[in-house]
């Protein structure tokens, strides 16, 4: 008894290491480093390099020259950087339609008829197929010469619309482009979520007397709860991602009206007939604000979540 | 087509040969030469690959390493590539599009090339569009006309032939608009095309000198002789000259109304003549014509972009590079690369001839002949890149709106004042 005690009371000079002293603190860091050490090299480093950018007037080549806020201060009043502000917030706002015209759709395809699995994958075939065929679709439906669109108002005797060569209605055509792929993203994320809702509530609820619109608010939408959650987020995310749908669709066009702040950063950073790095970098940083806002909340919520868990 | 490029290179082999003699044959090249290309559509592929295993074959010796880029995205890689790991030989355009890398001390000074007579004496034309600061940045390989290419056979049905004048070209698009078409066609969604028009109304308002000293920041864009250009445009717009809801459509998608007889002419460049032979246009129905004198007082001058070779600063391999651009510019392989077959453009040098093409020769002749102005390169090649993106857009905005033109001339004055600065 006495010998065993003995090894806790001296520890061992020669084989427990500093490591194995630490064991238990440093493993997590560990299996953790390969990630810190990748999310540091390629989101967080350049995120404050594109704050140090964004003080300088760079052509990428040559000698970068300090100028503080000049960037920003020449932002302000540019008047293709504020229509692409007021555009990424038409994205965010109107995005969001996705989210309830997913709901209803996924309402509506969750029963139980021969081939609904067909209809199903029918109305999810949008988000399966690339972006970039989604803009060229829309491109044709909208032309104004042999467009679908123009040819079905021509039967209700409308006039022809060039909704991609008009400023005030081009940004609104892309945005209805997006919400297709999007609203099947967000049927099926509300498929899987109705998967889950508890039947014996739903029996409660209808021995209480609940139908209809009630028993969708107050018993339905609750319990769909995590699925509203994602797919708010991969909604936002999606708006801030317009940049492919814009680039096929009219390029930023006509004359700039239908630009995000990304095409932006990208028409003057990196296009052909750009490198201002510095300016380029200044909208990434307004742009990387905007997305803070949204990050925080995810964070903050995400947090909450866990918090009430435990 | 690919027996049609052999033979045409074996004749090149003889002729070559000859022409460059002894001192290709003297001495054999060895080592390496890395060549990046931004001619990824299939003919200019083709015929540069014919032109380097030619090269090849004169020096056996020789390592020649080919990369060819896509042409859009070779406008952001080389600014990659001219930094880091730069191959010896490399594509670009002439005059401004040059000017950054200049600049920045990334292109080589080829001076010593146009200083050698067979290049001095045969390249003369395009010395201008290649020097910066009095020297010589790289050589030309090819250049094309631009010009009003018109439907020969709706013009004879309306009676109308070539303007003479800028009144006869505005009284034949009446005509024309008169008949349901429109005058021309243009696809603005990309800019450039736009930038094309104001370079034509420009100079021919105003001068080529005018012109230049408009895109070196010396003139307002509110002056006086500025908003006369864009006067002139405003009565093509006004009478509907232009296919309409043009700013949808790219140059490419522009061409079925042409082809269709929907539109009557095409300002571009020759590049536009392939596709409308392909969509099934005959040298009967498909005529080409100068842009017309505005100002009499003017001379004409022409648009004539020029694709150019050029020495990275950081290349491993000068010598066999400058062997590779004195084997480019000469004569024999001047003729053949530029011919029908092959890029179907103007050959750079004097000496060499070009192919028995309608509008080739055409071009060939006017730009030889009747641009006493001078030959400017393109909108978007001649002014600053920031400048050309921000005005071409202006110009898209003016032909769709014309009546914000106050507004998009005080704001092309700020970019001004910024980018000269």
């Amino acid at each position: 008894m006495t010998s065993a005690a003995l090894p806790q009371a001296h520890p061992d000079r020669g084989g427990r290491g500093w490591y194995r002293r630490n064991e238990i603190a440093i493993t997590p860091w560990l299996f953790l480093a390969p990630a810190i050490l990748f999310f540091m090299v390629y989101v967080i480093i350049p995120i404050f390099q594109s704050f140090n950018i964004s003080l300088y007037d760079w052509d990428g080549l040559g000698e970068a020259r300090f100028i503080g806020l000049g960037n920003y201060s020449e932002l302000l009043d540019d008047r293709a950087f504020e229509v692409s502000l007021w555009n990424n917030f038409k994205w965010l706002l109107l995005y969001l339609l996705a989210i309830p015209a997913g709901l209803f759709i996924a309402l509506f395809l969750n029963q139980t008829v021969t081939g609904i699995r067909l209809y199903k994958s029918l109305f999810f075939f949008p988000f399966v197929i690339s972006q970039v065929v989604v803009g060229l679709v829309f491109t044709w439906f909208y032309d104004p010469t042999f467009g679908l669109l123009n040819t079905i108002l021509g039967v209700f005797g409308l006039g022809p619309v060039n909704v991609l060569g008009d400023p005030t209605l081009v940004t609104y055509g892309i945005i209805a482009a997006g919400l297709w792929p999007q609203t099947a993203y967000c049927m099926i994320l509300y498929l899987t979520g109705l998967n889950a809702v508890d039947p014996e509530q739903v029996e409660a609820a209808r021995l209480d007397g609940a139908k209809g619109w009630k028993m969708l608010w107050f018993i339905i939408i609750p319990q769909l709860k995590p699925a509203t959650f994602i797919a708010f987020v991969v909604t936002i995310i999606g708006a801030l991602r317009s940049f492919d749908l814009i680039s096929i669709m009219t390029n930023g066009g006509p004359f700039g009206t239908s630009r995000v702040l990304s095409f932006y950063m990208f028409e003057k950073a990196l296009s052909e007939y750009g490198f201002r790095m510095g300016y380029g970098a200044a909208i990434a940083v307004v742009l990387f604000l905007i997305m803070l806002c949204f990050i925080a909340y995810f964070l903050w919520s995400m947090y909450r979540e866990e918090k009430g868990g435990r | 087509m690919h027996s049609i490029i052999k033979a045409s290179i074996a004749a090149l082999a003889t002729t070559a040969t000859l022409a460059t003699g002894a001192s290709a044959a003297s001495h054999a090249l060895s080592g390496d030469l890395k060549i990046f290309l931004d001619t990824s559509n299939p003919a200019p592929r083709a015929t540069m690959e014919a032109m380097i295993a030619e090269f090849q074959g004169m020096h056996p010796e020789l390592n020649i390493e080919t990369t060819v880029i896509d042409r859009e995205a070779y406008k952001t890689q080389i600014r990659n590539f001219l930094t880091a790991g730069a191959p010896d030989v490399a594509t670009w355009y002439a005059a401004n599009r040059m000017t950054p890398y200049v600049k920045a001390g990334l292109f080589e000074d080829v001076s010593d090339l146009w200083a050698e007579p067979e290049i001095a004496d045969n390249l003369a034309s395009t010395k201008g569009a290649m020097t910066i600061d009095g020297k010589q940045w790289g050589v030309p390989y090819t250049y094309y006309q631009w010009g009003v290419y018109y439907r020969k056979d709706i013009y004879e049905e309306l009676g109308i032939g070539e303007p003479a004048n800028w009144e006869e070209m505005l009284s034949n698009c009446e005509k024309m608009v008169a008949s349901g078409r429109a005058c021309y066609t243009i696809g603005t969604k990309f800019l450039w095309t736009a930038g094309g028009w104001f370079d034509y109304i420009n100079m021919r308002t105003n001068g080529f000198d005018f012109h230049m000293a408009l895109g070196r920041g010396e003139v307002k864009w509110t002056d006086d002789r500025v908003r006369a250009t864009f006067a002139n445009w405003r009565k093509l717009i006004d009478m509907g000259g232009f296919v309409a809801n043009h700013q949808t459509y790219s140059w490419q998608e522009a061409l079925p109304f042409m082809v269709n007889g929907e539109a009557g002419a095409y300002l571009m460049g020759n590049f536009a003549v392939a596709p409308l032979r392909e969509a099934g246009l005959s040298d009967d129905q498909l005529d080409f014509h100068q842009f017309p004198p505005i100002n009499p007082d003017v001379a004409l001058a022409e648009d004539a972009p020029t694709d150019t070779f050029h020495i990275p600063a950081n290349a491993a391999n000068k010598d066999n590079a400058r062997a590779f651009l004195r084997f480019v510019v000469s004569a024999g392989v001047q003729t053949t690369i530029n011919n029908g077959e092959n890029l179907g453009q103007l050959p750079v040098n004097a000496t060499a001839s070009v192919d028995d093409d309608k509008f080739l020769n055409e071009g060939f002749t006017m730009l030889s002949s009747n641009s006493p102005g001078g030959v400017a390169q393109f909108f978007d090649r001649d002014y600053p890149a920031e400048m050309a993106s921000e005005a071409m857009q202006g110009f898209q905005e003016f032909m769709v709106l014309p009546d914000n033109l106050d507004d998009i001339l005080n704001r092309l004055d700020k970019v001004q004042e910024r980018v000269y600065k």
